[in-house]
C-alpha cells in the first residue's frame, strides 16, 4: 500500500492495478484511430473563418489537382440524409453540409480524402470558401444575443426549483450578500483527438471513434445515414481521455461515413487540435448572480441562485446547476432560475460535472463570502446550515457525510493553525492563504445490460457495451465480478466499448460503475443460483446444504456448514463447459420502458434529485492553500486536501485516481483555463494547447485524497456512488476562498489571474 | 502540409552553398523556399500549421563541425556556445550555470525537459512569435503576410507587446535566453555566402516598424554558428525571473534577465533586459542608466522599473504588463542584489 493505493477502509474494494494499465503504458492499447485497418484512406476537414453568414462560393480546383486526392465531400453529398439532431447522442442539430448557413466559428465546410494524410490535409487547406458575411454575436453583452428561459427546454432541466418566499426572507434577513459571479468558456482538450475511422462490409457500416456511448450512437448514425441500426456498429476499446466530449457524437461521423460509402474503402479522419475547437462541444461560459441572507448566528433563511448561459442559436443546451446549489444547505426560503443567452458559436455541451463545476463554484464562493460577512469561520457557517432534508422538496438525503468529510479534511489540512485574519499569513515575500469549499455531485444510475460466462477451466469473459474513458471502470466491473465468482481478477476478461455488446449507458453523469456494477452483480448472482442449485441437488456434491448460505472463493463453492465443492467439479456435473447468464439491471423506479430505451440509446437516468424516497449526492470537501508573491502576484498553489465520501468504493486506487484528476482539473478551472473568443469576429482565439493552459506537473505539489467510509444502500444494488465528477467541483471556490483569505480581494471571476490581483 | 526535399548538408559551406542557390539576396530567412532546420521545434509545428511553407529544408544536424556542438569558455573568460548545442545542455552547463546564472535560469525556465533536449541554442534565438493571430492562417497578420493587416491590434491581445510595437504588428518575441544574451552583450557568429561575420545581439532582431515580416538581419543562406558572451566577473550575480500563469512551460508574461555590478550596496554597473513585453529581445538602456551610482533599494529599483517602462503602449488585454512588468523588475533586482555569490 502507498499513496497511490490506499488502504482500503469500511466498505471499500483493493486498490487492484487497472487490469488494461500494462497494455497503455507499454503502447499495445489500441486506440480508434491505432486499429489496424486495411488500404485505408485519410480524410482531413476544411472549417468556416467565419462565424455567421452563408458560403457562396466553395473553390475546390486547388485542392482537387492536390497529388493523391481521392474525393472531396461536400455541399450536396449528404443531402439525402437526415441532418443530425441535438440530444444526449447528438451534439447539436446543425448539419454543417445539408445547408449552406454559417451558424458558427469552425463549422465544417467539406472533407477532402486523400491517399495520406498529408495530402488530405494540405487539399483541405487549400480549399477556399466565399462567404455571404454577416456580423456575428459572440457571447454576454454582444449585440444580437436572445435570451430565453432555460427552464423545459432541456429533459435534464425541467423547472427553476424554489421554496418559500425568498423575497420577504431576504428582506427581513440581518447580514446578506448579494454578488456576481463569472466562469468562461472551456474546452475539453482530451489528449486523444477526436477521430472517425469509418468502412462498409458490404451493407455493415463499421465506425471506430473514441466514444462514451456506443449504443446511442449507433441508433443516431443509422438514423442519419437512413439504415438499420443493427447494420452499424461503433468501436471504441479504448479512449484517451473523454471528459464529456466524447457523449454526444458530432456531424463529422456521417460525412466520413458516407466519405467511405463512396469510395468504397476505409476512411480516418483525425481532426487537428485546432479544429476541434470548432467541431465539438465546450464547457458554456455561465453568469451568475447570488443573494443569501442570514441571521446574524449564521442561519440561512434565504438564497438566490440566478444563471445565464451562453449557447448556440439552435440548440438549448442547458447547463442548469440550480437543481444541486439549490438543495446544499438549509436554507428556509429558495430562489432560482436560470436563462439561455444565445448567440452565434457551436452548441455546448457536456464536460466534467457540467451543471455543478460552474455552479457550485458560485455558490461556494458566495458561502464564503457570507462566512465573512457573518465574521464566522467557513467550516462553521457550512455546520450551521447542515440540513436534514433537501429545502425544495424535503426529501431525506440518502446519505449525507459531508461534515465528516470537512472534518477529515481540516484536520489533515490544518486548518485549526490558520489564522483568519486576512493577509495576516506569510512566508517570506509570499502571501499565504488558507480557503474551503464544499464538492457534491448527484448519484444517478440507469438501466444496463452484461453478458458474464464462467468456464469449466475457471476462466470469466464479461461484456458489457460500457466505456473504458480512463476511470477504471473495466478494472471495477471485472472486481465486482471477481468478488461474487470467487476467480481471481487474473483469470477475467473485461470486454467493452463496442456496441454489438450488451448495452449500456452513455458513460455520463458518473453513472458507470453504479450501473455496469449492478447489472455485473446480477449476472454473477444468476451464475452463482445455477451453480449452487446444481451443487446441492439430490446427488450433488453439496446436497443436503439447500437454502444454506455460502461464498464462491478460489473456485469453490464453500457452505457455512463447512463444506465445499469446486466449480469445476459441479459444472462437470452439470455437463457443461460454461454457464453464461445475461442480465438486465433496471434501477429501482424505472419506467417499464426503461429497458426498451436503453437498446434505443435513450437510457432512463434515476437518482440524483429523481426519486421519491430520497434525494442521492456524493459529497467532499476541498481545502486548498495559496502562496502569491507580494511583488508580482503569481498564484501557486502548495498544497490541497480533499475528503470525499461515495458510498461503497469498489477500488481505492482508481477513486482515489479519479478524485485526485479532479482536483487537478479544479486548480486548472480556478487559475489556467479559459477559450478566449475574439468578440469582433466570435471566433475563438487559443485553440490550442500553448495557449489553452491547463496545469503542469510544477503546478501540483502535495496532493491528498482522503476516502471518508459510508454505506448507503438505497442508492442502487451496488451501494456505489459515482465519483469521477466529484472531484473537480468545488475546488475553484476553494482557491478563490484562499485567495481572498491572502490578499483581501474577492476574485469573482474564473479564472483568477494576476492581472486582478495587480490591482 | 505540402511536400518539400529535405536534405542533410555535411558542413557550413555546403550548406550555405545550398541555401544560397535556392534563395535570392532579398529574401527573408523566414520566407525563403530553403530553409534551415535544426531542432525543429518552432520550424517543423509552424510548416504542419501552414504558416512556414519552405519547399526545401536544409537539416543542419548532420554539419561536420564539432565546435557547432561544443559550449566552452574562451581564452578571454567569455563563453562561446556552438549554435547546434542543445538548450539542455547549456542550462545544465556547470560554467554557464557559475558565470552566467541569467543564462542558466532563461534556459532552464523555457519550454520543457523534452524541448529543451532538441531545441538547439541558434534556433532558440531565432524563434518566432507564438502571436495567436500569427499562428492561425485564416487571420489577418502582416508578419505572415504582409499588408493584410492586423487582427491582434483591437482583437485578444493579453499576451502581446507594450514595447516595441508599431502600428503594423504588435507580436511579442517570446524567447527567454535572447534576454539574457543581450543584457550580457552577447555577439553572434554567422556565415554565409558573403563570408562570415559578427553580429552584435542587440543588432540581430529588427523592430517590425512597417516590416513585421523582416524578423532578423540575417541573409536567407545565412548560418548562426556560434554565440559569444564577453567575460563579465561580476555577472556572478545575475539572475532570469519569469512570471508567468502557471509554474512550467508557459511564455512570460513579463520577465527580467538582471546582472549587477555592486560596490556594497551601491551600483556600479547594471544589465537590465526585458521579455514577454516586447516585440524583441529588449534591453532597457535607459533603466541601466538610471541605477548607475545608487544605493539598489526598493525605491530606487521602483524608479528604475518605470524608467524600463516609460515608453511603453499598452493595449486593451495587454495593459496589465505596466504593472507587472515593473513589479517583475523591482523583483529581479531586489533578488539580485541579495544574491550570494
Amino acid at each position: 500500500m502507498d499513496a497511490a493505493a490506499p488502504k482500503p477502509k469500511e466498505n471499500m474494494g483493493e486498490p487492484l492495478p487497472r487490469i488494461d494499465g500494462r497494455l497503455k503504458v507499454t503502447g499495445q492499447a489500441h486506440y480508434p484511430a491505432d486499429l489496424p485497418t486495411a488500404n485505408i484512406a485519410y480524410g482531413a476537414l476544411a472549417t468556416s473563418s467565419i462565424a455567421k453568414g452563408k458560403v457562396t462560393k466553395l473553390r475546390l480546383d486547388d485542392a482537387r489537382a492536390v497529388p493523391g486526392l481521392l474525393d472531396i465531400v461536400t455541399y450536396g453529398d449528404m443531402d439525402k440524409l437526415e441532418k443530425p439532431k441535438f440530444g444526449n447522442s447528438g451534439a447539436t442539430s446543425i448539419g454543417p453540409l445539408h445547408d449552406r448557413r454559417i451558424f458558427h466559428d469552425g463549422q465544417i465546410v467539406a472533407l477532402a480524402v486523400a491517399e495520406t494524410f498529408e495530402a488530405a490535409e494540405e487539399a483541405a487547406q487549400l480549399i477556399r470558401a466565399e462567404y455571404e458575411e454577416e456580423k456575428p454575436t459572440a457571447t454576454f453583452d454582444s449585440p444580437g444575443t436572445a435570451t430565453i428561459p432555460a427552464a423545459g427546454r432541456s429533459p435534464l432541466f425541467k423547472e427553476d426549483v424554489k421554496a418559500g418566499d425568498f423575497d420577504a426572507a431576504y428582506a427581513a434577513a440581518a447580514v446578506k450578500i448579494d454578488q456576481r459571479y463569472s466562469t468562461p468558456t472551456q474546452h475539453h482538450n482530451p489528449i486523444e483527438l477526436f477521430s472517425t475511422t469509418a468502412y462498409w462490409q458490404g451493407e455493415q457500416l463499421v465506425v471506430h471513434e473514441p466514444s462514451q456511448n456506443v449504443t446511442g450512437w449507433k441508433v443516431e448514425l443509422a438514423r442519419q445515414l437512413k439504415i438499420d441500426p443493427a447494420k452499424v456498429r461503433i468501436v471504441s476499446p479504448f479512449i484517451g481521455g473523454a471528459f464529456g466530449s466524447k457523449g454526444p457524437m458530432t456531424p463529422r461521423t456521417a460525412i466520413v461515413a458516407i466519405a467511405a460509402k463512396r469510395l468504397g474503402r476505409p476512411v480516418r479522419c483525425v481532426t487537428s487540435r485546432m479544429q476541434a475547437f470548432g467541431t465539438q462541444t465546450y464547457r458554456a461560459e455561465t453568469r451568475h448572480r447570488i443573494r443569501i441572507g442570514a441571521g446574524k448566528d449564521g442561519r440561512i433563511t434565504a438564497f438566490a441562485h440566478e444563471g445565464w448561459e451562453v449557447t448556440s442559436r439552435p440548440d438549448p443546451y442547458v447547463v442548469g446547476g440550480t437543481s444541486a446549489t439549490g438543495r446544499m444547505y438549509d436554507y428556509g426560503s429558495v430562489l432560482t432560475h436560470v436563462s439561455l443567452v444565445q448567440a452565434d458559436r457551436n452548441t455546448p455541451g457536456y464536460m466534467r460535472s457540467p451543471p455543478e463545476t460552474p455552479y457550485v463554484y458560485a455558490l461556494e464562493n458566495a458561502m464564503d463570502e457570507m462566512a465573512v460577512a457573518l465574521g464566522m469561520d467557513p467550516i462553521e457557517f457550512r455546520r450551521i446550515n447542515e440540513p436534514k432534508t433537501e429545502p425544495i422538496g424535503k426529501k431525506p438525503f440518502s446519505s449525507r457525510s459531508l461534515i465528516q468529510c470537512y472534518d477529515q479534511a481540516a484536520a489533515a489540512f490544518g486548518w485549526a493553525k490558520r489564522d483568519p485574519e486576512v493577509g495576516a499569513m506569510r512566508d517570506g515575500d509570499w502571501l499565504v492563504g488558507m480557503g474551503c469549499a464544499t464538492a457534491i455531485y448527484p448519484t444517478a444510475v440507469a438501466p444496463c445490460a452484461a453478458r458474464v460466462r464462467l468456464t469449466v477451466d475457471g476462466d470469466v469473459r464479461l461484456q458489457c457495451g460500457s466505456h473504458e474513458i480512463g476511470t477504471g471502470v473495466r478494472t471495477v466491473a471485472g472486481q465486482m465480478a471477481s468478488e461474487r465468482l470467487g476467480v481471481s481478477i487474473d483469470r477475467i476478461s473485461v470486454e467493452m466499448g463496442d456496441s454489438s455488446l450488451p448495452p449500456a449507458p452513455v458513460s455520463g453523469g458518473s453513472i458507470s460503475t453504479a450501473s455496469v456494477c449492478s447489472a455485473v452483480l446480477k449476472a454473477c448472482d444468476a451464475i452463482r443460483t445455477k451453480l449452487y442449485a446444481a451443487a446441492t441437488a439430490e446427488g450433488g456434491p453439496l446436497a443436503g446444504s439447500r437454502n444454506a448460505e455460502f461464498e464462491l472463493v478460489d473456485g469453490k463453492i464453500m457452505a457455512k456448514s463447512g463444506a465445499s465443492a469446486k466449480v469445476e467439479d459441479v459444472l462437470k456435473a452439470m455437463q457443461v463447459g460454461a454457464i453464461e447468464e445475461y442480465a438486465e439491471f433496471a434501477p429501482k423506479g424505472a419506467t417499464p420502458e426503461a429497458l426498451k430505451k436503453l437498446y434505443a440509446g435513450k437510457p432512463e437516468f434515476h437518482g440524483g434529485d429523481q426519486d421519491e424516497d430520497s434525494v442521492k449526492y456524493a459529497f467532499g470537501a476541498e481545502f486548498v492553500e495559496v502562496h502569491i508573491n507580494r511583488y508580482t502576484r503569481e498564484i501557486r498553489v502548495p498544497r490541497i486536501v480533499g475528503a470525499f465520501a461515495a458510498g461503497r468504493i469498489m477500488n481505492t486506487r482508481t477513486a482515489r485516481s479519479q478524485l485526485m484528476g479532479g482536483m487537478i482539473w479544479g486548480i486548472g478551472q480556478a487559475l489556467h483555463e479559459a477559450t478566449e473568443i475574439d468578440r469582433r469576429y466570435a471566433r475563438y482565439v487559443n485553440r490550442d494547447l500553448q495557449d489553452y493552459l491547463v496545469p503542469v506537473n510544477a503546478d501540483i505539489k502535495d496532493l491528498q485524497v482522503i476516502l471518508v467510509p459510508e454505506v448507503d444502500h438505497a442508492v442502487n444494488p451496488a451501494g456505489v456512488k459515482g465519483l469521477g465528477e466529484l472531484g473537480n467541483v468545488g475546488t475553484a471556490a476553494a482557491v478563490a476562498s484562499a485567495v481572498y483569505h491572502a490578499t483581501g480581494k474577492r476574485i469573482r471571476d474564473l479564472p483568477i489571474r494576476i492581472e486582478q490581483l495587480l490591482v | 502540409m505540402r511536400p518539400f526535399v529535405y536534405e542533410q548538408p555535411a558542413d557550413v559551406s555546403t550548406a550555405v552553398a545550398i541555401a544560397s542557390r535556392f534563395t535570392t539576396n532579398d529574401d527573408q530567412p523566414t520566407r525563403a523556399n530553403a530553409q534551415f532546420i535544426a531542432g525543429g521545434t518552432n520550424l517543423a509545428d509552424y510548416m504542419k500549421l501552414g504558416v512556414a511553407d519552405p519547399n526545401r529544408l536544409l537539416d543542419l544536424n548532420k554539419l561536420k563541425e564539432q565546435e557547432l556542438r561544443h559550449i566552452h569558455v574562451t581564452n578571454e573568460g567569455g563563453i562561446r556556445f556552438g549554435a547546434l548545442a542543445r538548450m539542455g545542455e547549456a542550462a545544465d552547463h556547470a560554467e554557464v550555470k557559475r558565470r552566467y546564472p541569467v543564462i542558466a535560469d532563461s534556459l532552464r525556465l523555457a519550454a520543457s525537459g523534452q524541448i529543451r533536449n532538441m531545441a538547439s541554442l541558434a534556433g532558440n534565438v531565432l524563434q518566432r512569435t507564438r502571436c495567436e493571430y500569427f499562428r492561425e492562417t485564416s487571420w489577418a497578420c502582416n508578419k505572415r503576410v504582409p499588408g493584410s493587416g492586423c487582427a491582434a491590434m483591437e482583437g485578444f491581445n493579453r499576451q502581446h507587446a507594450i514595447l516595441g510595437a508599431s502600428d503594423a504588428c504588435i507580436a511579442t518575441y517570446h524567447g527567454d535566453f535572447a534576454q539574457a544574451l543581450i543584457a550580457l552583450d552577447a555577439v553572434v557568429h554567422a556565415e554565409g555566402s558573403r563570408g562570415a561575420r559578427k553580429i552584435v545581439f542587440a543588432k540581430l532582431h529588427r523592430q517590425p516598424g512597417d516590416t513585421p515580416h523582416i524578423e532578423t538581419d540575417l541573409a536567407a543562406d545565412e548560418i548562426i554558428t556560434a554565440i559569444e558572451v564577453p567575460a563579465i566577473p561580476w555577472a556572478r550575480r545575475s539572475l532570469y525571473l519569469k512570471i508567468r500563469d502557471r509554474e512550467s512551460y508557459a511564455f512570460a508574461l513579463a520577465s527580467a534577465a538582471v546582472a549587477l555590478d555592486l560596490d556594497g550596496e551601491t551600483v556600479r554597473e547594471a544589465r537590465i533586459a526585458l521579455g514577454g513585453v516586447a516585440t524583441v529581445p529588449w534591453r532597457a538602456g535607459a533603466a541601466e542608466q538610471s541605477l548607475q551610482g545608487k544605493k539598489l533599494d526598493e525605491a530606487s529599483a521602483e524608479a528604475t522599473a518605470e524608467a524600463a517602462f516609460a515608453q511603453a503602449q499598452p493595449r486593451r488585454h495587454n495593459a496589465f504588463k505596466m504593472e507587472l512588468g515593473k513589479r517583475t523588475l523591482v523583483r529581479a533586482l531586489l533578488e539580485t542584489r541579495d544574491m550570494k555569490v
